[in-house]
């Protein structure tokens, strides 16, 4: 069990702002809720390159290879059909199946990835049961931090306040 | 597309903005976009109904239609020995024509970071989807036995055939059963933090259970928007040359057979600019019809129109190029067939469809060259009705001509449609219809999320 202390914030700037002082302020960031994606703020974590490139990257391919070996084996090895001496393996006429399909399960296994990434899906999670989280997919921006100790509650407060926000719950996760 | 220009944001004045005033501001954006799903009582859907109805009974008629054919045979249709394709064939290669320009509009835009896109890709996407799916109907009632259309598909059998995959019909199915699967992954990939949105802004619970159960648990974190933009971004990557190779297939059931005026190199980029043309006119159609019926003035602009105007403007005159360019080949080649059929379609059985055709793929558009036309929604969207009847005399005369006109003059016989062709034609259109009036009154028409962000990079008023 890990406690999440949710920062609001009613604007983008703000919130941005807030997020780089935290750093460096040697406040301990989690996760951040915003209602479109903030890239400068994810800079902030620490995080992995995605693998979800590599992953469309290797079904692609794969699924490539799959569909012209089927193409090769039904059309040389299984059924070869002599049509006025023209090549069996007519590789430019079977390069549009292997292209296509590739493609499509690129997308599928970076659908795939992006669920495990993401963790979805997952229908239920603490965090909605906060008061006012349900307008981060509208027009709230919150910071999640690792609540402070006891001695420094008093400073955190007033640093929260002093860089703009609107409202600080707390949250068992 | 390439003219299209980005606007440095820093410098945009009111006039070329992509939103209105009072449509800037997170909460103004989401409460115009989901208020129609949400709060379904304040909105007066008489005219929803009375679409609805209507679409209804034409789809009701476009079933019954395919029923016949199946029962009865291809023979219902106005289809001879000469002319095996007719309505049929031509109407697969319009809608798949629209069908493909709504991934191309949005995956291309998205590309080229053109940031008015927020407002268009989601009912041009939704398009795509039911245009490429009433597409694929076709090829398969055109069939002389469509109980064995999956004999396209490759499975072991007892009759230890393969399917010939040097055949354009193969390369069809692939090309199009791949692309709409695509494009429900891309779709669905943008809708989930809208469905997300949805699922918050809900009053009442059922809307609260559904939305919820379609947006996955979105909670809009950092980790879930990074990994969003990664794969949204690398499916448009896959989308953009994925569109292009459906349409040049599409093309090649043309080019890769021997007959004048088909066996041509320029049909595969060809038919995708012809794909992007009547795509972009239908989008402007749509755009206009749900800017007014959910009042989204504030997020569908002139500007919009303007931009889409141009490149229209620029897609005819690609058209008109390649319409000369294959003029100039069949008199330059020299060969007696070629010329023949060009002679034929300017002067034969169908010269008037080919002369309303150029006049509203080539001529008409041209009046996007003056700026009053391209900033009148009734304007643009009255030659966008006109392109699209344009490309659509050009899918059926790309058939008819060519057939009507081989190398056998004891062959040349003429297509007369009959009634159920019509009652096909006009009944795939209300089906579409049907489906998009479904999509608009449970799927948001235009992208919360893009739009929020368009807003936030667009500064305050």
């Amino acid at each position: 069990m890990t406690h999440l202390l949710l920062v609001e914030f009613a604007d983008e700037s703000r919130f941005a702002e807030a997020a780089r002082c935290a750093r460096s302020m040697r406040y301990r960031l989690i996760d951040a809720y915003t209602p479109y994606p903030v890239e400068q703020v994810f800079e902030l974590f620490e995080h992995r390159d995605s693998r979800i490139r590599p992953a469309m990257f290797a079904g692609g391919v794969a699924m490539a290879a799959v569909a012209y070996g089927l193409e090769y084996y039904s059309a040389v090895v299984d059924y070869p059909y002599d049509s006025g001496g023209r090549p069996l393996d007519a590789w430019p006429a079977f390069m549009l199946v292997p292209f296509a399909t590739g493609i499509l399960l690129a997308a599928v296994c970076g659908f795939v990835m992006f669920l495990f990434e993401t963790g979805l899906p997952k229908l239920s999670d603490p965090v909605f049961a906060v008061d006012g989280f349900e307008r981060v997919s509208q027009d709230r921006f919150v910071l999640a931090l690792e609540p402070p100790g006891e001695q420094d509650r008093q400073r955190a407060a007033e640093f929260l306040k002093s860089v703009g926000a609107t409202a600080v719950r707390e949250v068992e996760r | 597309m390439t003219m299209v220009t980005t606007i440095n944001l820093d410098a945009a004045t009111e006039e070329s903005r992509w939103t209105l005033p009072q449509a800037r501001g997170l909460e103004a954006a989401n409460a115009s976009i989901a208020a129609p799903l949400l709060e379904r009582n304040r909105w007066n859907w008489l005219i929803w109904w009375i679409a609805f109805a209507a679409s209804l009974a034409g789809s009701i008629v476009f079933f019954i239609a395919i029923y016949l054919i199946f029962s009865r045979g291809i023979g219902i249709w106005g289809v001879n020995t000469t002319i095996v394709w007719g309505f049929a064939i031509a109407n697969y290669v319009w809608w798949i024509g629209i069908g493909n320009a709504g991934t191309l509009i949005s995956a291309m835009l998205l590309l080229m970071r053109q940031p008015w896109r927020a407002s268009t890709n989601r009912f041009a996407e939704a398009m795509t989807l039911f245009a490429a799916a009433i597409a694929g109907i076709f090829p398969i009632i055109h069939l002389g036995r469509p109980l064995y259309f999956y004999w396209l598909m490759p499975y072991p059998n007892t009759m230890h055939l393969w399917p010939q995959w040097r055949s354009a019909l193969i390369w069809d199915f692939w090309a199009i059963l791949s692309y709409i699967l695509f494009s429900i992954i891309f779709w669905y990939v943008g809708l989930i933090p809208d469905f997300a949105t949805l699922r918050d802004r809900a009053r009442t619970k059922a809307p609260a259970l559904i939305y919820g159960a379609l947006a996955l648990g979105w909670r809009g974190s950092a980790q879930h928007w990074h990994a969003y933009e990664v794969l949204h971004l690398a499916l448009a990557c896959l989308g953009v040359p994925l569109v292009v190779s459906l349409h040049s297939v599409v093309g090649m059931d043309f080019a890769t057979s021997l007959m004048p005026g088909w066996q041509e190199t320029i049909f595969p980029p060809y038919f995708v600019v012809g794909a992007m043309y009547s795509g972009f006119a239908m989008v402007v159609c749509l755009a206009a019809l749900v800017r007014w019926g959910f009042r989204l003035e504030g997020l569908i602009t002139i500007a919009h129109f303007n931009v889409m105007a141009k490149v229209m403007l620029m897609a005819s005159i690609v058209m008109g190029l390649s319409y000369a360019t294959e003029w100039f080949t069949a008199w330059y080649g020299g060969e007696r067939a070629d010329r023949g059929l060009l002679a034929f379609e300017f002067t034969g059985t169908y010269a008037p469809m080919f002369c309303t055709l150029l006049l509203c793929n080539v001529v008409i558009p041209q009046a996007f060259w003056f700026s009053p036309i391209r900033r009148s929604i009734a304007t643009v969207f009255a030659i966008a009705v006109l392109i699209n009847i344009g490309m659509w005399l050009e899918r059926i005369l790309i058939v008819w001509n060519t057939l009507s006109h081989d190398y056998t003059p004891s062959m040349w016989r003429q297509f007369l449609p009959t009634v159920w062709d019509w009652l096909t034609t006009f009944g795939s259109f209300a089906f579409f219809v049907l489906l998009y009036l479904v999509f608009v009154r449970l799927v948001p028409v235009v992208s919360m999320h893009e739009v929020r962000k368009l807003i936030a990079q667009e500064g305050p008023r």
